[in-house]
C-alpha cells in the first residue's frame, strides 16, 4: 500500500525536473488522490468479501435448477430465474417458521437475563460497598475468552445425567431430575450456554460507561440523601441506557444467527434436529440437500431481519458518536 | 434503605454475595474440566464429577498421539488464524479509520456509511457465498479461505476512526507535512503509536472473534490438518458419539485450548473498556 501512496507519478517526475506552478499543481492532484488510496486495502476488501458475498446471494435466491430430461448428461440442467419462487417457499417451509419460533424463544429466554444479570453486576461492581470486586469482574468474564463450541462442549457434558453434579445429588436425595437435553428443555439448556459466554462481556461494556460517569453526580445524589438503590435506579441506569440498548441491540443480532451452541451440542443431544436454528437449516440446505438457490433466499431474509435492527442501530450511533471530530 | 452516610461505605454482604455467586457460576464449568480431563474414560461417567484422578498426562498423551499430533496442529492453525488475522485487520482498520477521520475528501460520509452499514451484516450469513466465490478461485481448502474473509472489519474501523479522532491532534499530521513526510510514513510513525492503546483493544476484539468463529472454517474447510481448535474439537465430539473412549481426549482438548486464552486474557484485562454507546474508549 506505501508503494501505491508514495510512488513517484508521472506529474512528479515533470514537476522535480521544472520548479514552479507544475509542483503546486501535482502536490494538489496527488494530495486530493491520497485518501482514496490509502483506503484502497479497506475498501477493496470490503467489497471482495462483504459487499460482493451478498450481492451473490441475492443474485442466487432468484434462481433456480431446471432439469430437462433425466438430468443427466452436459446441459440437461440449467440455471433459469425463479422470481420470487425461492422465497415463497422458504417462508412457507414449516422447518423454516419452527425454527424462527425456536431462535425467537430462546431469545426470550436469553436476552432479558443476559442483560438483566449484566446490568446487576455492573451496578454491584460500581457500588463502594462491593468486596471482591477484582476477583468477581474477572471470573465473570473469563467465559468470553471461551468459544462457543469450547462453552457448548463443557455445558454438554455437563448436562448429560452421568455426569451432572444436579443429577448426582438429585440422585442421592431420590428426586427424578429431568435430562436438560431432553426436546422441551433443550432450549433452555443453549439459553445458558450462551448465558454463561456473554454475561461477562455486556457486563463490561455496561460497566465501562458507569465508570465513565462523573462523580461529584453521586456526592450531589448523597448529600441530597439519595439511597444506594435510588441513586442506581433514578441516576445511573438512566445515564447508561444508550449501552444497555447497544448491548440488547447485539444480542438480538446474534440470537438470530446462533449456530455454534446447537451444532456442537448435537453429539449429545438427539432431539435437536438439523433444522433446530434458521442458520443450520441454511447450512443443511446449502450442503447435505446441495439446494443453494433455497439456502440464498432463506439467507436474505436472515440478512433483511438483522437490517431491520441494524438501522436502528445506526440512527443511535451516528447521532451520539460523531460529534467530536470537528 | 436509608442508611447515614457515614456507615454507607461499610462492605455489603449481600452486594458482594450476589457477585460472588455470579463468578461461581462463571467458574463452574472451568473448575469441572480441570477435573473431568484428569479421569480415564471409565472414570468419567462413574466417580463424582468434580472428583480429580490421576490421568490428565495420560490423555494429553493420548490426545498428543491421535492422528499424529493433529491437535497441536489446530492449535498452531487457531494461533496463526486469529493472531495473523487480527494483527491485519489492526492495520487496515485502524488506516482506514485514521482516513476517514484526518482527511477531508468528496464521498467521506458515503464510505462511511456504507462500511457502518456493513458492522451488522452477519458474517455467517457471507460465509456460504464467500464459499461459492473462493470455491471458484479454486482458493477453498486452503489457509487463505479462512484467513482472507476475517481481515475486514467494519466495526474496527468504526472504533479506529473515534480513536484517531481523539489521539492524532492534527497540528503534529500538519507539523510533519511541513517537513515534507509523505503521508504514509506519518501513518505508520507518527499516528500509529498515538493509536496504539486503542488498537490493542481493537486486536483483542478481532482476535476473539476469529477464535470463536466456527461456521466459516467448518464450511470452507475439508483437510483436519488445516483445521483450528474448534472445528477439529467438534468433529473429536462427533466421532465420540460412536466412540466414547475420545470423550476423555475431546476434555483434554478443550482444557488445553483455553488456558492459552485465558492466560491471555488476565493479562491483557485493562484493554476491554468499551464504550459502545458513546463510542468513546478509555483505553
Amino acid at each position: 500500500m506505501a508503494a501505491t501512496a508514495t510512488a513517484p507519478t508521472k506529474a512528479e517526475k515533470t514537476a522535480s525536473a521544472g520548479p514552479g506552478t507544475p509542483r503546486k499543481a501535482r502536490n494538489f492532484r496527488q494530495r486530493a488522490m491520497t485518501p482514496y488510496a490509502m483506503l484502497t486495502p479497506g475498501i477493496v476488501l470490503f467489497l471482495v468479501f462483504m459487499a460482493a458475498p451478498i450481492a451473490y446471494t441475492l443474485v442466487l435466491s432468484f434462481q433456480q435448477k431446471k432439469v430437462s430430461g433425466l438430468g443427466l448428461g452436459k446441459g440437461a440442467q440449467s440455471t433459469v430465474f425463479a422470481g420470487f419462487d425461492n422465497y415463497i417457499r422458504s417462508l412457507t417451509d414449516p422447518e423454516f417458521t419452527a425454527s424462527v419460533l425456536r431462535v425467537l424463544t430462546y431469545g426470550a429466554i436469553l436476552i432479558p437475563l443476559m442483560l438483566g444479570f449484566a446490568l446487576l453486576f455492573a451496578l454491584l461492581l460500581d457500588s463502594r460497598r462491593t468486596r471482591a470486586g477484582n476477583f468477581s469482574r474477572t471470573a465473570i468474564f473469563l467465559p468470553y475468552a471461551v468459544p462457543a463450541v469450547i462453552s457448548s462442549l463443557l455445558w454438554g457434558f455437563l448436562y448429560l445425567p452421568g455426569v451432572s453434579p444436579f443429577h448426582f445429588v438429585a440422585d442421592r436425595l431420590g428426586i427424578a431430575l429431568p435430562s436438560l437435553l431432553n426436546p422441551d428443555l433443550i432450549t433452555f439448556a443453549i439459553a445458558n450456554i450462551a448465558l454463561w459466554g456473554g454475561v461477562g462481556f455486556n457486563m463490561i461494556v455496561m460497566y465501562t460507561s458507569l465508570k465513565a460517569v462523573p462523580q461529584e453526580i453521586y456526592e450531589a445524589a448523597k448529600l441530597d440523601g439519595a439511597s444506594e438503590i435510588q441513586t442506581a435506579l433514578r441516576i445511573k441506569i438512566p445515564i447508561i441506557a444508550p449501552s444497555v440498548v447497544m448491548t440488547a441491540l447485539f444480542s438480538m443480532i446474534a440470537t438470530l444467527q446462533v449456530f455454534a451452541e446447537p451444532t456442537t451440542l448435537r453429539p449429545l443431544a438427539n432431539s435437536l434436529s438439523t433444522s433446530w436454528s434458521p442458520l443450520m437449516l441454511v447450512y443443511r440446505d446449502a450442503f447435505t440437500r446441495n439446494d443453494i438457490y433455497s439456502a440464498a433466499a432463506t439467507s436474505i431474509i436472515i440478512a433483511l431481519a438483522t437490517f431491520a435492527i441494524s438501522f436502528l442501530f445506526l440512527r443511535i450511533v451516528q447521532k451520539r458518536a460523531f460529534g467530536q471530530e470537528n | 434503605m436509608s442508611t447515614p452516610t457515614e456507615i454507607r461505605e461499610k462492605p455489603s454482604f449481600l452486594s458482594t454475595g450476589i457477585l460472588i455467586l455470579g463468578a461461581l457460576y462463571c467458574l463452574f464449568p472451568v473448575i469441572w474440566v480441570v477435573a473431568a480431563a484428569s479421569k480415564s474414560s471409565d472414570e468419567l461417567f462413574s466417580t463424582f464429577t468434580f472428583a480429580p484422578s490421576v490421568h490428565l498426562w495420560n490423555n494429553i498423551v493420548e490426545l498428543t498421539a491421535y492422528r499424529d499430533g493433529v491437535f497441536w496442529r489446530w492449535m498452531l492453525n487457531t494461533a496463526l488464524y486469529a493472531g495473523v488475522g487480527a494483527l491485519l485487520s489492526t492495520w487496515v482498520s485502524a488506516l482506514s479509520g485514521y482516513v476517514l477521520a484526518k482527511y477531508d475528501f468528496p464521498g467521506k460520509n458515503g464510505v462511511f456509511k456504507v462500511l457502518l452499514m456493513g458492522v451488522l451484516v452477519p458474517g455467517v450469513i457471507l460465509a456460504i457465498p464467500q464459499y461459492l466465490m473462493l470455491a471458484q478461485l479454486g482458493l477453498t481448502n486452503t489457509y487463505w479461505s479462512v484467513l482472507l474473509p476475517q481481515i475486514i472489519s467494519p466495526y474496527g474501523i468504526y472504533l479506529a476512526r473515534i480513536y484517531a479522532a481523539a489521539s492524532v491532534p492534527g497540528d503534529v499530521i500538519e507539523a510533519a507535512r511541513t517537513e515534507g513526510a509523505k503521508d504514509m510514513y506519518i501513518f505508520n510513525r507518527i499516528a500509529l503509536p498515538m493509536m496504539l492503546p486503542g488498537l490493542v483493544t481493537i486486536f483483542l476484539f478481532q482476535f476473539v472473534a476469529i477464535w470463536n468463529n466456527f461456521m466459516l472454517p467448518y464450511i470452507m474447510l475439508g483437510d483436519d490438518t488445516l483445521f483450528p481448535l474448534t472445528v477439529g474439537l467438534n468433529g473429536l465430539l462427533n466421532q465420540g458419539a460412536t466412540a466414547p473412549a475420545l470423550y476423555t481426549l475431546v476434555l483434554a482438548g478443550a482444557l488445553l485450548s483455553i488456558v492459552p486464552l485465558v492466560i491471555m486474557f488476565l493479562f491483557l484485562q485493562r484493554y476491554w473498556r468499551v464504550d459502545l454507546a458513546a463510542g468513546a474508549v478509555k483505553a
